[in-house]
């Protein structure tokens, strides 16, 4: 069951990736984005990370992806179907670039994947914690201990991008 | 699941790579950059099942980190709309030797 849950959600992710490399429109491409958050947060819940699934949906697929589409409707460009595609050196080395990632990808995972699926057993502890504290708790714990500095870091860090968003986006810079 | 899910991540990677470097559209590159994101997102849970909790703080920071970039990369693109009227690449050719 889960094996063929887990392909359905990676087809579609795949699937919608393409899409919004492939639409015309941008607003088809944003649709096909979240339609990638959303079957990446099903993987997610498959890996049993569920807080951060559901931070995918609210913060990703919810917040970010909103942000994008305001931004375009905002300059009005959601009726553009113009051809969009970069001139032919671009287009070949964009195609050779992606050839290498690709081949260098089947090589590796066909060369040997035996030494990556031994459990080493972190994933029972992960799956202890979940029991013991809750899909929340058990990355509360570690984030307000161990990564607690850098975690009110990320904090400073948004109040820098809300503050550098509105002077960049002022009128007279 | 490991193996599966490193595959279908490289396989978002690369069409996302493959997106930023092959359309013009300002806004649709910035989107690929995301997908970008969330592809080494999907690499970091996988690998949090064999390597401990910490994975899945990272994509925590990632993701925060993602939503810092794209308000502030949104203001720029805005701001360089109101200038040349344009999303298109082709026509950001001001510091371009």
């Amino acid at each position: 069951m889960t094996e063929i849950l887990f392909f359905m959600f990676a087809a579609v992710a795949v699937g919608a990736a393409v899409g919004v490399v492939a639409s015309r429109s941008p607003v088809a491409s944003l649709l096909f984005m979240v339609t990638t958050l959303a079957s990446t947060a099903g993987i997610f819940v498959l890996l049993e990370a569920h807080f951060l699934a559901a931070v995918q949906i609210m913060v990703y697929a919810g917040a970010i992806m909103v942000l994008f589409l305001f931004v375009i409707m905002l300059l009005n460009l959601g009726t553009e179907y113009r051809r969009d595609i970069q001139g032919n050196v671009a287009l070949i080395i964009g195609f050779a670039v992606t050839g290498l990632l690709g081949g260098l990808l089947v090589r590796q995972l066909s060369g040997g994947t035996a030494g990556l699926e031994t459990n080493f057993g972190p994933g029972d502890a992960i799956d202890a914690a979940l029991l013991e504290h809750g899909a929340v708790g058990a990355i509360a714990r570690p984030l307000f201990t161990d990564y607690v500095v850098p975690f009110e870091l990320t904090g400073i860090l948004l109040l820098v991008a809300i503050v550098g968003a509105l002077v960049l986006a002022k009128k007279a810079v | 699941m490991l193996v599966e899910s490193l595959v279908v991540a490289g396989a978002i990677f690369v069409v996302g790579t493959l997106g930023v470097i092959v359309r013009r559209n300002v806004i649709i590159m910035f989107l690929c950059i995301e997908l970008q994101l969330n592809a080494v997102n999907l690499t970091f849970v996988a690998f949090s099942r064999y390597v401990g909790i910490e994975g899945q703080v990272f994509v925590f920071f990632v993701i925060a980190v993602a939503a810092a970039e794209a308000a502030v990369g949104l203001a720029i693109i805005i701001s360089i709309f109101r200038h040349y009227e344009t999303v298109d690449v082709k026509h950001f050719n001001l510091l371009k030797w």
